[in-house]
């Protein structure tokens, strides 16, 4: 048995965190400022479950977003402990301190507490065309697709747009007009996909000055992505193909020619 | 308060998971379409669905709708309409095909064509032997985040086609004038701001409301808005008995872990090592259906077999043990499940149980334990998704529904697992085009010109009260009630103790209110909310499962261990009646009759359900 499933050391044994926790709330503050709350946490609690508890027990002005809570719809991105992760995915066994501080994603505008306005991030990711293009008429099944082609863009469909590689980027801190490595991600889904014609328009977009070559191979957004993705990676390719002018996509095998 | 912003579309879309997507993509190519949504669109729960999406494709075995419908009325416990099932089973190939032309990241067979697998519960006749029914291929996948794909492609392709998005504006009220639907009322969350939307017709979409049980695998997000909005509108809930109860939830967290684990070849054991579903059900084993895994997790604890005695029992997906016992299908082939294949396959699950577990699960086995997880019941609707008003039928001008929060019925009374998300592309695409028919063939009707008043009545008396006790006092009681008297198994004194409790947090729910007194995203008042709308939801459960004196699917009442086909061959519908009054009527199953032999007989006749 694993010592979160150890009843005695996962769910019964607890410890006291002490919580910093950036406020701001914009009817009352001008600045943002911290504020300390003490929480006792027990080692299976994700960070998600203390904020609530303080929330819920302590003070149920504080503002965030949540909902799945458990690390595939994307709303919980902030900065704990100066990185970003979404806090259903940490788990406070896994912290080494009993003190965490947590923040907003940086680089986009705060509304309220941890809750930021996700409308730019959202707009670099709609520039992009997100979503399949194929202008010939659909046969009456499937379209057909190797394993291998299918496997060439599977690392992008993981993203869930939660903004924490856009808003680790220093690059895009310093200018919020950059696309930024979710936008990126989200096109390579789509430039490597044997299926789509618009890959010649999405290297288009990103050939620009706030495109593809802002990135600084900070490798900031890999560590940050909560779903594994190789953000950098997959960067890099879209660089590639546009110096190249190569999208290497696998060719169908004779099976399918 | 300010004076709520007024806007006007044909359609409103309430919700932004896959159903709302669905008809919105196809209500929004030819009538005025937008969608208003509590989360973000990518947010919704449909992209914590796992395992796949039903369709007999025969990309790998051979099979047929007409297999998937039966299995769909079977897993139902028969208490199913069987013409939305017909659709549903028939619908689902060539939605299928519409997912997979958007653009959904399927996974390809060799030969390039959609990858499917085993689900509980989904069979065909055995070749040669038609007596017998075997597991079949049926389930399309992506890894296992085939929800998570639907919900992306699906927000794509309302990208491409311009449509309207309310972001994070949250329904509060339904306009109803004379009977008819006309519109909704919601905030926007950022500014506290009321809006009016008028609309010609308005589309419930909200999902489900698992968060009035304990140990759910449901996002924070679904507490029945849309079905409780209409219930207080005297608009009945279907079905409520009928609630899912999944087997393999992670051990109190209650986060799923796919049925695609045991559709590769996992197994459970109990704490004696003993893989105890043979026992159960000798045929299909682990790939039974949801209700009967659940109970036998819950009758091998009560025996003393949990692991360690305790309240769980070990889902084990290790190479080695599938391998041991060859219950994976590509046995079949001579082939071995390695560390890779599963990793492929089942990626979403062992990150899930190496975060909150701390467990490899390629190298020991999982705790599990099941978890509340999907509603059967929900707002009635015709297979035109058109919301009924009473069990005779009548239907709610200008009211649709469609998904989790609907009852379309072709769930009864437990669903098999890829069902829900068949439902809502079939029952959302049809959702779309009815209301784009409607909104052209009808005007807009006048509202009162108050129309938010009452809303705004609602906020400010929360808001006015002082708070006597935390709210989530009231919740936790709730679900612990709930989980307790009203979940796997239920009693008549259990479901009277709960319904005692559930009008007890009514009356405390009623005189609290909360700290925060903002207008910008004063989340607070929206959890405050939304837990009455749970209340609500749970006083319906409660009653409809008291009503039912019988077991049947995910419905176990101790006291009524058999099936009564005489008496309960129906469907319940609650109606609120004063403050937590309900009222129950029945409403007939909608059998389809054949010729055979010159005599009219049952299509699908009623049979003891065994697997």
């Amino acid at each position: 048995m694993s010592e979160l499933t150890d009843p005695t050391k996962g769910y019964l044994s607890t410890r006291m965190l002490t919580v910093q926790l950036k406020r701001f709330d914009p009817e009352k503050d001008k600045e943002p400022h911290w504020q300390e709350f003490k929480v006792e946490a027990r080692p299976i609690d994700r960070v998600l479950d203390v904020l609530m508890k303080v929330k819920w027990d302590q003070d149920d002005t504080i503002g965030l977003r949540k909902s799945c809570g458990h690390g595939i719809c994307g709303s919980d991105a902030m900065r704990i402990n100066g990185q970003n992760n979404l806090a259903c995915k940490m788990i406070v066994q896994n912290l080494k301190s009993d003190k965490i501080t947590v923040e907003p994603i940086l680089g986009l505008p705060v509304i309220k507490d941890l809750i930021v306005d996700m409308k730019p991030f959202f707009d670099h990711y709609k520039s992009i065309m997100p979503f399949l293009v194929n202008n010939d008429p659909a046969p009456t099944t499937e379209r057909l697709q190797t394993p291998e082609q299918r496997e060439r863009f599977d690392d992008g469909t993981k993203c869930i747009l939660c903004a924490c590689c856009t808003t680790a980027c220093p690059p895009f801190w310093g200018n919020r007009e950059y696309v930024g490595p979710a936008a990126i991600v989200n096109a390579h889904r789509f430039i490597f996909d044997s299926r789509d014609q618009a890959a010649g328009e999405r290297l288009e977009i990103l050939n620009d000055a706030e495109g593809v070559w802002r990135c600084r191979t900070v490798f900031n957004c890999t560590s940050a992505c909560p779903r594994g993705i190789k953000v950098t990676q997959l960067i890099s390719e879209v660089k590639r193909a546009l110096i190249t002018g190569v999208v290497d996509v696998p060719q169908p095998d004779e099976v399918l020619a | 308060m300010n004076t709520p912003t007024y806007h006007r579309f044909d359609t409103i879309i309430v919700g932004s998971g896959g159903a709302g997507l669905m008809a919105a993509l196809h209500s929004g190519k030819e009538v005025g379409t937008a969608v208003v949504s509590k989360l973000y669109p990518m947010r919704s729960h449909t992209g914590a669905a796992a395992g796949g999406i039903a369709a007999a494709l025969s990309n790998i075995e051979d099979d047929s709708w007409e297999n998937h419908a039966y299995d769909t009325i079977k897993g139902g416990d028969f208490v199913v309409d069987q013409t939305p099932v017909e659709i549903l089973c028939r619908e689902a190939v060539e939605c299928i095909y519409d997912l997979e032309h958007m653009g959904l990241p399927f996974d390809r067979t060799p030969d390039g064509r959609i990858s499917q697998r085993r689900f509980g519960g989904h069979t065909r006749p055995v070749p040669g032997d038609s007596s017998k029914r075997e597991p079949v291929m049926r389930s399309c996948h992506a890894a296992d985040r085939t929800g998570h794909m639907i919900l992306q492609t699906l927000y794509q392709q309302c990208i491409k086609q311009g449509v309207t998005f309310f972001d994070e504006y949250h329904m509060l009220d339904l306009i109803m004038v004379e009977g008819e639907c006309r519109g909704i009322v919601a905030i926007e969350i950022a500014t506290g701001r009321l809006h009016v939307f008028h609309a010609k017709s308005v589309m419930l979409a909200t999902g489900g409301f698992g968060r009035m049980f304990k140990v759910t695998s449901n996002a924070f997000a679904l507490t029945g808005d849309g079905p409780a909005i209409a219930y207080r509108h005297g608009i009945p809930v279907e079905d409520m008995e009928f609630y899912q109860f999944h087997p393999t939830g992670i051990y109190r967290l209650g986060v799923l872990l796919t049925e695609g684990c045991r559709g590769d070849g996992g197994i459970m054991f109990n704490g004696k090592g003993e893989r105890f579903m043979e026992t159960y059900a000798p045929n299909m084993k682990e790939l039974a259906s949801r209700d009967v895994c659940s109970r036998s997790i819950y009758e091998e604890v009560r025996a003393g077999r949990g692991v360690s005695g305790k309240d769980f029992v070990y889902l084990d997906i290790r190479p080695s043990t599938i391998n041991k016992y060859k219950s994976s299908p590509i046995h079949r082939d001579g082939l071995e499940v390695d560390d890779h294949f599963i990793e492929s396959r089942l990626s979403e699950s062992l990150e899930l149980s190496r975060t909150y577990l701390g467990i490899d699960p390629l190298k020991e086995p999982m705790p599990i334990q099941p978890t509340a997880h999907y509603a059967m019941g929900g707002t009635p609707t015709d297979f035109e998704t058109r919301v009924l008003r009473n069990a005779s039928g009548e239907i709610v001008p200008g009211l649709y529904a469609a998904g989790e929060s609907a009852c379309v019925s072709v769930h009864g009374a437990n669903r098999l697992g890829t069902n829900s998300l068949v439902d809502l592309v079939v029952f959302g695409r049809r959702a779309g085009k009815a209301m784009a028919r409607f909104a052209k063939e009808n005007d807009f009707k006048p509202i009162p010109k108050d129309a938010a008043a009452p809303t705004k009545k609602q906020i400010e008396s929360v808001l006015s009260k002082p708070r006597t006790e935390p709210w989530i006092r009231i919740r936790d009681e709730l679900q612990t009630v709930m989980m307790d008297e009203c979940g796997v198994y239920r009693t008549a004194e259990g479901l009277g103790n709960a319904s005692k409790t559930v009008a007890k947090l009514k009356k405390r729910y009623e005189s609290t209110g909360i700290q925060d007194k903002g207008t910008v995203f004063n989340t607070g008042l929206l959890e405050y909310l939304e837990l009455g709308c749970l209340i609500d939801l749970a006083a319906a459960t409660v009653a409809s499962a008291e009503s039912r004196k019988e077991s049947r699917g995910a419905h176990s009442r101790e006291d009524f261990p058999d099936r009564d086909d005489v008496k309960h061959f129906n469907h319940t519908f609650a109606t609120k009646e004063g403050d937590l009054g309900v009222k129950i009527d029945t409403r007939a199953v909608d059998v389809i009759y054949v010729e055979k032999d010159g005599q009219k007989v049952p299509k699908y006749p009623l049979e003891v359900r065994k697997y």
